[in-house]
């Protein structure tokens, strides 16, 4: 019902999105129907907020506002601390950015035929932007009230302001056109955990930061001998299905993915994990040839 | 204009667990035997190899191992009042494209449905009083009755390799088992799966509270198996990646491990990936079907004709053929008339999460290693003066631990920042969750129909899904809900986080992918599409097999029934080759 009131609020009387008030597109519909195909849904479809529509989609989503916006946000949601690297340290924002490039940003194979309407919140997701919409057309939105209430972009808040604003962002509570904030959040933090405890391969959990974190020592294949030692801690090196030190996909899809695309590339990752000293679940150190 | 291809003996539609039972079934009877998948080949290797099917990001998060809402997708509402829209994405549940279909990534959670179950209607009235079934549920008995499909989920069981211990053989109550089941011919082809230290918890708490926990029946193979048709299945390693992953191992009970080997090397077997069957074709009397239309990669139509054409694809799939085909009499809800789309029902299933003192390491897991309580599921309590009928059982599953997805953190835990990352750091090597797993009544406003504005890939309307849960449900899970925090509770622990569902229903987080109905099974043409034998009432060489057959669902896991139904319907049809008439007159 919460999606109603904001939908009567904004006047779409009969519940439908047309092309939003503050945005010049002529088609947006129209645009949106072949989104799912096209390579070309990453623009904006002449969205008039100072921002033409972009060029072709490159390996990298971000522009350089948002890449500090997302760098600012994640470092928030899972913050550096005593017990360890954070989002940012992780490598979390080169995962969205990563992932936003490629086929989970331009929602390949998510079903995008028009007409868009709200519904209930039971309906699930009805809005008519991909992942990499929501997080342009959000992230321009959020700045542009955090410039309005606090003077600088989101990324030059202090982090008590930064917080209150994931807050309000997370209770639906800032106007972000026809993007309901909540939904803008719950993208972000969802994004934000996947990079944090995904396989290393796609950029993420770097050093298998998360991992560590929790003590999951990565996909091993057998527990045969060790499923009945009840309450024994499991000690093993951490590994990735790239190995001790994994590589990354640069379009942000595993390197057997069907969606491998053209100039996929490789990248060794930073990780400090070398077959002569592994750290393990306990913190213990392997000496090498014990893999 | 379609391409015309030789007639084949039968054609099945789909290529999952019950196309491949039909297809060995009756290529064995000497038939010649056509599958159409609309997705593509897979197989253990490589398609499901250790080197990279561990990866939650990818199958699980992304679905890259599901079907694609693009090119098929429902519209859903609540109510019949609503304006349904389209299931954009995934979430409450998750069908497969490929051969193999859901059988490559269930969780191989296998169950025998109750004797009573199959004549819901006739026992809830005798026991009960005609009053205790409410206006407008829709519940009727199956047609077939647990002694006849007894034979037939042996048959099933010992395919698979099932791993448990039998409650009840021929009336003789085992200990160890489930007290509460029906009568078994002899035990489980293997003995359980090894406990885990969540499961050694659960069943100590739920004996201290007086109920009669077991092991959970497993397709997860926990010794090696050379299954009936002689496939060799390997030991089951509790890798921790079966629910919405194919099996490296060969140790989980799909296609491809159990019978797939010994059918495709036969000479009467064929079957074409890629092919999207879009219409049931008739005769111009309706009175028979004359094969399928199906559309390959590059959008060509083939026509296939058939003596024989078997729905073989997932449960609500089954049920849009036949609308789109206009085959059977549409169901209405105003009228409560017609058979098609009638009765849909689904799975009402809740959580209890559990932060335990004692490190359970969680991530060693198998899709089916569990502990069940059963003393709450089907008429196996008195149900008099709770105000509903039907139940559930109580789990505890270890499925894998996988970071992103199972988190089962306290309550009160922050959702982000710091306080999220301390809980994660402390809970998730301790935390575990326990599911009640819920009976859903079918009703008259619960159906499926076709959708008025939204279409597929191919240009048909959207199947459109109106459900809701109700009041006897809601009654039902927070009873199972609660008989499951008295367990938590009993478990020496750090905090317990009650999730009961309430509300109405929602598409958008996963729940279970047990889709039920639509084409029910039943002894009266006036509320079933299919006879007792899964063969259509008005048009005898059309059969329906799936969880689409269900007239409501009890509060098990669907697959051992489909698959025991799919083997019962077989030799049906192995009558019906010799005596092509229908196997029940009206």
């Amino acid at each position: 019902m919460k999606k109603i009131e904001r939908m009567d609020k904004r006047n779409h009387m009969d519940g439908e999105i047309g092309a939003a008030e503050d945005c010049a597109s002529p088609s947006r519909r129209s645009f949106l129907v072949g989104a799912a195909f096209i390579s070309s849904s990453l623009l904006l479809g002449g969205c008039s907020h100072g921002e033409s529509t972009r060029g072709p989609v490159s390996p990298h989503f971000f522009g350089p506002d948002e890449g500090n916006f997302v760098r600012a946000a994640v470092d928030r949601l899972i913050p550096k601390d005593g017990l360890g690297p954070g989002a940012v340290e992780a490598g979390v924002d080169a995962f969205i950015d990563a992932q936003l490039a490629g086929p989970f940003g331009q929602a390949v194979g998510i079903y995008m035929q028009a007409p868009f309407h709200l519904g209930d919140e039971e309906q699930g997701y009805q809005l008519p932007f991909t992942p990499a919409q929501v997080y342009r057309l959000g992230i321009q939105r959020v700045d542009a009230h955090c410039r309005k209430q606090f003077g600088g972009a989101f990324a030059q808040l202090k982090p008590d302001q930064q917080d209150a604003i994931l807050h309000e962002l997370e209770g639906g509570k800032i106007d972000l056109g026809e993007i309901p904030s909540d939904d803008f959040f719950g993208l972000l933090w969802q994004n934000t955990k996947e990079g944090f405890l995904a396989d290393p391969i796609y950029g993420g959990n770097r050093d298998f930061a998360g991992w560590k974190l929790i003590g999951y020592s990565g996909p091993r294949y057998n527990y045969l001998d060790d499923v009945g030692n009840f309450g024994k801690p499991y000690e093993r090196p951490y590994v990735s299905l790239g190995g001790t030190s994994p590589v990354m996909c640069r379009f942000g899809d595993s390197p057997t993915g069907r969606f491998r695309g053209p100039g996929c590339e490789y990248a060794r990752m930073p990780a400090k994990t070398h077959y002569d000293a592994l750290t393990t679940t306990t913190g213990k150190v392997w000496p090498a040839g014990t893999l | 204009m379609a391409r015309k291809l030789p007639e084949v003996d039968v054609v099945l539609v789909g290529f999952g667990w019950t196309a491949s039972i039909i297809a060995q079934e009756l290529t064995e009877a000497g038939a010649n035997v056509l599958a159409l998948e609309r997705g593509g080949w897979r197989d253990t290797v490589p398609d499901f190899s250790v080197t990279h099917i561990q990866d939650e990001l990818r199958y699980a998060v992304r679905k890259q191992i599901f079907e694609e809402t693009q090119r098929s997708t429902l519209s859903f509402r609540n109510r019949p009042d609503q304006l349904a829209l389209p299931m954009r994405d995934l979430g409450s549940f998750l069908p497969a494209a490929g051969v193999g279909g859901a059988g490559v990534h269930w969780n191989g959670q296998n169950w025998r449905f109750l004797p009573t179950d199959f004549l819901l209607r006739t026992h809830s009235e005798q026991r009960y009083g005609k009053k205790a079934i409410p206006d407008g549920m829709t519940i009727q008995d199956w047609g077939v009755t647990y002694e006849q499909l007894e034979p037939y989920y042996d048959k099933w069981e010992y395919l698979c390799g099932i791993s448990g211990k039998a409650g009840n053989i021929g009336g003789a109550i085992q200990p160890g088992g489930n007290p509460f089941e029906g009568p078994r011919r002899r035990e489980y082809p293997l003995p359980p799966l090894k406990r885990c230290a969540a499961t050694e918890l659960f069943d100590k708490a739920a004996r201290e509270v007086g109920f009669h926990p077991f092991p959970a029946p497993a397709a997860n193979t926990s010794r090696p198996y050379r299954n009936t048709l002689g496939v060799q299945m390997g030991q089951c390693t509790f890798c921790g990646y079966c629910e919405w992953f194919g099996c490296a191992n060969y140790s989980k009970a799909s296609p491809q491990s159990t019978i797939l080997p010994v059918l495709l090397k036969k000479d009467n077997f064929s079957f074409r990936t890629h092919a999207n069957v879009v219409r049931v074709l008739t005769d111009s009397a309706g009175k028979r079907a004359t094969g399928v239309v199906y559309v390959d990669q590059d959008g060509k139509e083939y026509i296939q004709p058939a003596q024989m054409v078997v729905l073989c694809a997932f449960a609500q799939h089954n049920v849009h053929l036949l609308l789109v085909s206009k085959i059977g009499t549409p169901y209405d809800p105003a009228s409560a008339t017609g058979v098609v789309g009638r009765n849909y029902a689904y799975q009402l299933s809740s959580d209890v999460n559990v932060t335990c003192k004692e490190r359970l390491n969680p991530f060693m897991g198998a899709g089916a290693l569990g502990q069940v309580v059963d003393d709450f599921n089907g008429d196996n309590f008195d149900h008099t003066g709770k105000g509903f009928i039907g139940g559930g059982y109580i789990a505890l599953w270890n499925t894998g631990g996988r970071p992103i997805l199972q988190q089962y953190l306290p309550e009160g835990t922050p959702k982000w920042g710091g306080g999220w990352k301390k809980a994660l750091h402390e809970d998730y090597l301790y935390s575990t969750h326990m599911q009640c797993h819920g009976a859903v009544m079918s009703y008259r406003n619960n159906y499926l129909d076709l959708d008025p504005t939204y279409t597929d890939d191919y240009g048909n309307p959207l199947l459109r899904l109106t459900f809701d849960f109700y009041d006897n449900e809601h009654a039902m899970s927070k009873f199972l809900t609660d008989r499951a925090t008295d367990i938590a509770r009993a478990i020496p622990n750090r905090g317990i986080n009650p999730k009961p569902r309430k509300g109405h229903y929602s598409i958008v987080p996963y729940q279970t992918t047990h889709n039920t109905g639509g084409a029910a099974m039943g002894a009266d043409p006036r509320t079933s599409f299919v006879n007792p034998f899964l063969q259509a009432w008005d048009m005898p060489n059309l059969w329906v097999m799936g969880a689409s057959v269900f007239p409501q669902n009890p509060g098990y896991n669907p697959t051992g029934t489909v698959g025991a139904l799919a083997f019962w319907a077989a030799d049906a049809m192995k009558r019906y080759m010799k005596n092509p008439q229908p196997l029940v007159q009206v």
